[in-house]
């Protein structure tokens, strides 16, 4: 240790909250929410002395490069992105979802998981699970709803300020430091997927010192709407979203239509197929918006429609 | 001018100068200023705690701020209809009703924009309608209309004005606050052939101008909910069923203020029992028109009843908003059509009456034309705690809301006891055009 090693003397307090404010140490505790870049500054924090020992890494750019082995930090988290590339998305990509209807039990895993990454106030769900019956002697199913990440977004149409915007990878994403509150995109949208912060959101202190990203929707903003933004966070990192994980009976498939591949963690499919042989579909297809989200249809259902009850009645008490 | 004596130019002037508050000008004052104080305390609530102080909530997103805006907006439309149309139209005696309309108008077009931003959950971004604004959201389209139509209106009022600020200096107390303020205004008009010109030619254009424009404001404020999808708000006929409902509460406004104004300044002589029956003809006729397009929008849909909007129009026809439907419908324009109808109904104290019952009708009749739709979505509510399926809006809301319109009220006082609420130089005008015939 070196004396500029100011983190073992007792007055040092300052600097670490500084840094803690700008979000670098406790970044890896907000699951999903990741933050700013955490190479840079807390590298900064330490004097570092070379080892001699050198490691060849690959650059993003495809190059070989030597660095120090001193240098190499591990870390959980992946750079930040500038709000330009959040609002381009990833390019090449255009992200599905399939939700199968015959296998899901409303167990509310998917919800529960989503609301916990996103800090979503108590009361509000990004994902809800619909107990739908289209008509009195048709059988009622569970359904639950993301956002439809539309291609003809009804809501990014009537956005006053570009607060929400369509990426090329497909995702509809918010910018809550832009958008102003006005809530039309919530009477725009015919799925009821958007939520507003009516009240200041209750957050850990940990997650309020996060930088704000769209692609993490955190934390989120009092006077701002938010929604599923389909974990593009996630998908950087190689993951899944959150409540295709969390589904213990692997209802969601998520997946990239370019390559025509969609899995929920277990299984891995063709887009193409699963749709052609279960005969997927679409929420309101005839208002033309054009989700991204697919459904499969409660057909040879893993479990009774009334299973489904019991959770309800759980989640109630 | 020269065949009307100066005795009767002194008299109208004597008449239609603006005068001091008596008692009851005191306590209307008064409670108006109270009312809006109210607004600003709640308005104070809602920015410390967020719009988690209304009784909105994720389904009912938009609530009694919306549907005020939407009154005001409508009961704004009214300036053109008077001032503009019935210029165009030489309808002869609209002379003592313009500047009535146009305050109103110009005071409910400033208090929309403001209401506007009240619904706002960041107010503090609000410049971001003008630094970030996208032409393709009808919000911009309202702003851009709006702003435009709050411009020609204050025009539209300060032209005609500006021959009374003459008269208003010369009768003002010399080096009093009033007469800076006349001065201020009108020091620069002298009142030459020149002037009368420019300003003729001015008013001229404007009254060709704000018609399209009033138009526009009320039907582009129909297209933020004709735009979307959803049930009871889908449909062609929004614009025209607007801005007829516009036309009706603000003539029902202006038939409210020419009672009060005349019973509160003694103007019997300038607005006659004639200026009632020919406003309460008009109203009259805007009340089957409004009524037409309501039959329209509610009884189509009705035939087919498709699913999405069952559960809308059954909760207007029988259900949850069924005594607030009914009564909007009869308040604001049936039992108006039946009284109006008659020669004795249009005399000014039925006049008054129906006019406070269309512009009642008018505001909670907008409420319901944004509130149901949005507790009808299309996947049903679920997921959610059970005030969410509700509305019911909070103390704060109420007394913000209550106190944009006391503000409105407000501003039409303040303005009252000014400025002549009769132009002075029009009315001798016309004494003097009529004693030459």
């Amino acid at each position: 240790m070196t004396p500029n090693n100011q983190n073992d003397t007792p007055g040092s307090n300052q600097v670490p909250r500084r840094e803690f404010l700008k979000g670098i140490l406790f970044a890896g505790v907000a699951a999903g929410c990741s933050s700013k870049d955490p190479f840079t500054a807390a590298a900064n924090q330490e004097q570092i002395q070379a080892s001699g020992e050198m490691v060849q890494l690959l650059s993003t750019t495809g190059e070989i490069i030597e660095v120090d082995k001193a240098f190499l930090k591990t870390t959980e988290q992946i750079p930040s992105l500038s709000k330009t590339a959040e609002r381009l998305g990833i390019a090449g990509k255009k992200f599905v979802m399939i939700i199968d209807l015959s296998r899901c039990r409303n167990l509310k895993k998917c919800q529960e998981s989503c609301n916990h990454a996103h800090f979503v106030s108590e009361a509000q769900n990004w994902i809800k699970v619909y107990s739908m019956q289209d008509a009195e002697h048709t059988a009622p199913y569970w359904q639950p709803t993301t956002c439809m990440h539309c291609d003809e977004p009804p809501c990014v149409k009537v956005c006053p300020v570009d607060a929400t915007f369509k990426r090329q990878d497909g995702i509809v994403g918010i910018d809550a430091d832009r958008c102003i509150g006005c809530r039309f995109c919530m009477a725009a949208c015919p799925y009821s997927s958007r939520v507003f912060n009516w009240d200041k959101p209750m957050l850990p202190p940990e997650v309020l010192a996060m930088q704000y990203s769209s692609e993490t929707s955190c934390p989120p903003k009092i006077g701002t709407v938010s929604k599923c933004d389909f974990c593009p966070d996630m998908v950087r990192k190689g993951e899944l979203p959150h409540c295709v994980s969390a589904c213990p009976n692997g209802v969601f498939y998520f997946g990239d239509m370019n390559e025509d591949v969609v899995t929920n963690g277990s299984e891995t499919m063709r887009f193409s197929e699963l749709i052609r042989d279960r005969s997927g579909y679409r929420l309101m297809e005839d208002l033309g918006t054009k989700p991204s989200v697919y459904y499969l249809p409660p057909v040879d259902r893993l479990f009774p429609f009334e299973e489904g009850l019991k959770n309800n009645e759980a989640s109630k008490s | 001018m020269s065949t009307l004596s100066q005795v009767s130019i002194d008299k109208i002037t004597a008449d239609l100068l603006p005068k001091k508050f008596g008692k009851p000008g005191i306590i209307w004052t008064t409670v108006l200023v109270m009312l809006s104080i109210g607004g600003l305390i709640g308005y104070y609530r809602q920015l410390q705690n967020g719009l988690g102080v209304t009784g909105m909530r994720d389904y009912a997103s938009w609530g009694i701020y919306i549907s005020n805006f939407v009154f005001f907006v409508a009961i704004s439309l009214v300036g053109s209809l008077i001032t503009a149309i019935f210029r165009l139209t030489n309808v002869s005696w609209r002379t003592p009703l313009t500047r009535i309309s146009e305050i109103i108008a110009v005071s409910a077009i400033m208090f929309a924009g403001l209401i506007i931003i009240v619904d706002m959950g960041r107010p503090e971004r609000f410049t971001n309608l003008f630094l970030l604004g996208r032409l393709q959201s009808p919000i911009i389209w309202d702003v851009i209309v709006i702003t435009t139509y709050l411009t020609l209106s204050i025009l539209f009022l300060y032209f005609p004005l500006l021959p009374d600020l003459q008269i208003m200096i010369k009768h003002s107390k010399a080096g009093s606050i009033n007469q800076k303020i006349y001065k201020f205004f009108g020091s620069f008009w002298k009142g030459t052939a020149e002037q009368f010109r420019l300003s003729e030619n001015a008013i001229k254009i404007i009254s060709i101008m704000i018609i399209p424009v009033a138009l526009a404001i009320h039907t582009v404020t129909s297209w933020l909910f004709a735009t979307t999808y959803r049930p009871g708000w889908d449909s062609t006929n929004f614009g025209a069923y607007f801005v007829s409902g516009a036309f009706l509460v603000g003539a029902g406004g202006v038939a409210v203020a020419m009672y009060v104004f005349r019973k509160a300044y003694n103007l019997q002589e300038y607005i006659t029992e004639k200026h009632f029956n020919y406003m309460g003809k008009i109203v009259v006729m805007l009340a089957f028109l409004y009524l037409y397009f309501n039959i329209n929008e509610y009884l189509v849909p009705a035939f087919k009843m498709k699913k999405a909007e069952e559960h809308h129009l059954m909760g207007l026809f029988t259900g949850e908003f069924s005594y607030l439907f009914w009564s909007a419908i009869l308040v604001g324009m049936i039992i108006p059509i039946a009284v109006l109808l008659f020669p004795s109904g249009r005399k000014p104290l039925p006049m008054f009456v129906m006019g406070i019952f269309v512009v009642v009708g008018a505001w909670f009749k907008r409420f319901l034309i944004v509130t149901p739709t949005l507790l009808s979505p299309f996947l049903p509510i679920s997921n959610s705690p059970e005030s969410y399926a509700h509305y019911n809006p909070t103390w704060e809301e109420w007394s913000i809301t209550v106190g944009t319109l006391a503000g409105a009220l407000l501003i039409i006082t303040m303005f009252v006891r000014l400025f002549p609420i009769i132009p002075i130089h029009e009315t001798i005008e016309e004494h003097a055009k009529a004693h030459k015939l």
